[in-house]
């Protein structure tokens, strides 16, 4: 199967794109990490974002969030620059890195209290967004308890809830179910499904079978280019699967060429 | 919305951004073993040198001379101590990628850590307060008797014995001048925390420079390079030293070029940090 970029199935038009990655591109030293990536994501959608290891996703989202520039092109977050206007643009987006990096001597809600007064709130609205987002990740159990304490998949829900913890109109989440467990995972689909409507998500996963009950619409990229962009039901009916259609679209670049 | 109103919404939330960080470094110091370390094990130093090295009762003088002159040789070792986690810590644990993605300048993150970590110094500061009514006492034992009955006789007891027996104002400005100082410290330590990526080697590293900048003015040291090189190169190298320009503060005296200097320093040192935290967006 040759490699085609596929016209964008939802149709976002620039002007209703609350995320917008215009010619986005990154290398560390002679590796091209990112090369010309553009994509609109408009209000309502949640995109899954997949590639192989290294292909260049946790770059791009690393770029959109404003933690690494972008050697050239630009990522436009509900209208604000991430290049020209960082810390507005900063202010517009939720971030759960990979991984999920935390404070281990913070509880969740210091910690959360500390990244509302990092994103501007003032007291009344920090505790009453901390309060919301406790509830919303079910954290309220280990409260008490240090972050270094805390369990993996514990740890991803402190993570998810900072990110949210702002209601910012854009998400970018790096493997938001990575370390759950299965009633965990159902709980976070859920949250993503129900903050859907209002918001455009960008979620990266390396377990497919979670793509088709979370994303309305599928990237995949390999190389640092954009490789499919199609809803998640038309990936899997053209290649037999969803996980058929990852193979063929990202193992082609991995043969020898003759 | 005016540009005004952009304006202040962008400065009143920088300002928050820098209070959160400073917040949780100084929490983080609180709630770790760190501080208390730091505070008990400085002071413990500085009680012991004062008090057996620096003779502080066979001066027979009412002021802190013994005191004072040991702060930049124990800053050389503590604060590099102090600052080594500020950078290296958010490196190794990954947070520096949750930092950058906040919608904090770099200014407010870099003078977040480095005002929490003088917060901390101050408060070892204060802890040595005593020391000063110390040699008010001593150097005015004046004959004014304490009663329970009579309460007034506290405040002149105070006025007597620990307001008016030494050069307080002199003694005031050298603490003024220990706390820049060590403010130029911990710039050092936190350059050098973004620099090395890791803790050990960032104190290494700091207590290396700390150490050149403070023994460029010793004694030893400049009759060492006026003999080498001449007066003028001796002079050069001490008035980049870090004890040189405490010499004066040492006896009461605010000079403004030192007060210059140390916050000059501490600018640099800033500026060094904040554009390597920006490579780490390269």
């Amino acid at each position: 199967m040759s490699k085609t970029i596929e016209p964008n199935p939802t149709e976002v038009t620039k002007s209703d794109a609350m995320l917008e990655l215009n010619s986005l591109k990154k290398s560390f030293g002679q590796t091209v990490a990112v090369d010309n990536i553009s994509l609109s994501i408009g209000k309502g959608e949640v995109l899954g974002f997949l590639g192989p290891n290294a292909a260049g996703k946790s770059t791009t989202i690393r770029m959109i969030a404003g933690v690494l520039s972008p050697d050239s092109g630009d990522a436009v977050i509900n209208g604000h620059s991430i290049v020209t206007d960082r810390q507005t643009a900063q202010r517009q987006l939720g971030y759960l890195p990979e991984g999920a990096p935390l404070y281990n001597e913070m509880t969740p809600p210091g910690f959360l209290r500390f990244l509302a007064s990092a994103r501007g709130l003032d007291t009344a609205k920090r505790e009453a967004a901390v309060e919301r987002v406790i509830a919303d990740a079910r954290i309220g159990s280990v409260s008490n308890k240090r972050i270094g304490e805390l369990s993996k998949g514990f740890r991803r829900r402190v993570g998810l809830a900072g990110a949210i913890l702002t209601d910012p109109p854009v998400l970018l989440l790096d493997e938001p179910t990575d370390g759950l467990d299965p009633n965990q995972k159902r709980a976070v689909r859920a949250l993503i499904a129900r903050m859907a409507p209002e918001k455009a998500i960008l979620i990266t996963t390396h377990t497919l079978e979670e793509v088709p009950a979370m994303c309305s619409r599928v990237v995949v990229i390999d190389g640092g280019r954009i490789v499919a962009d199609d809803t998640p039901e038309t990936l899997a009916e053209n290649a037999g699967g969803l996980e058929a259609a990852f193979s063929e679209l990202t193992l082609a670049a991995e043969k020898p060429t003759a | 919305m005016s540009t005004a109103q952009d304006i202040w919404q962008s400065s009143t939330s920088s300002f928050l951004g820098f209070r959160a960080v400073y917040v949780r470094e100084v929490q983080t110091y609180i709630r770790t073993p760190m501080a208390y370390v730091f505070l008990a094990v400085f002071l413990l130093s500085l009680g012991v040198l004062t008090w057996e090295a620096g003779g502080f009762f066979e001066t027979n003088r009412a002021d802190l001379a013994p005191f004072f002159v040991w702060h930049p040789w124990l800053y050389t070792v503590f604060l590099p101590a102090l600052a080594m986690r500020l950078w290296a810590d958010e490196q190794t644990n990954g947070t520096d990628e949750l930092l950058l993605s906040l919608p904090v300048g770099l200014g407010g993150l870099v003078l977040g850590k480095l005002l929490a970590a003088w917060t901390i110094t101050g408060f070892a500061l204060i802890l040595t307060i005593p020391m000063w009514l110390t040699v008010n006492f001593l150097g005015s034992p004046a004959a004014v008797e304490l009663s329970w009955m009579n309460p007034g006789s506290l405040f002149k007891w105070l006025g007597a014995n620990v307001f008016g027996g030494a050069d307080n104002v002199a003694i005031f400005v050298t603490y003024l001048m220990s706390f820049l100082m060590a403010g130029a410290y911990l710039s050092i330590g936190l350059a050098l925390s973004a620099i090395a990526r890791n803790q050990v080697t960032a104190f290494i590293m700091s207590v290396f420079v700390a150490f050149i900048l403070t023994a460029a003015g010793w004694p030893v040291v400049l009759s060492g390079v006026t003999d080498s090189f001449g007066v003028d190169a001796a002079d050069s190298v001490a008035r980049l030293s870090f004890l040189s320009h405490f010499e004066a503060a040492q006896r009461g005296v605010l000079e403004w070029r030192s007060v210059i200097y140390f916050t000059g320093f501490i600018g640099l040192s800033c500026m060094l940090c904040g554009l390597w935290v920006a490579r780490l967006r390269e």
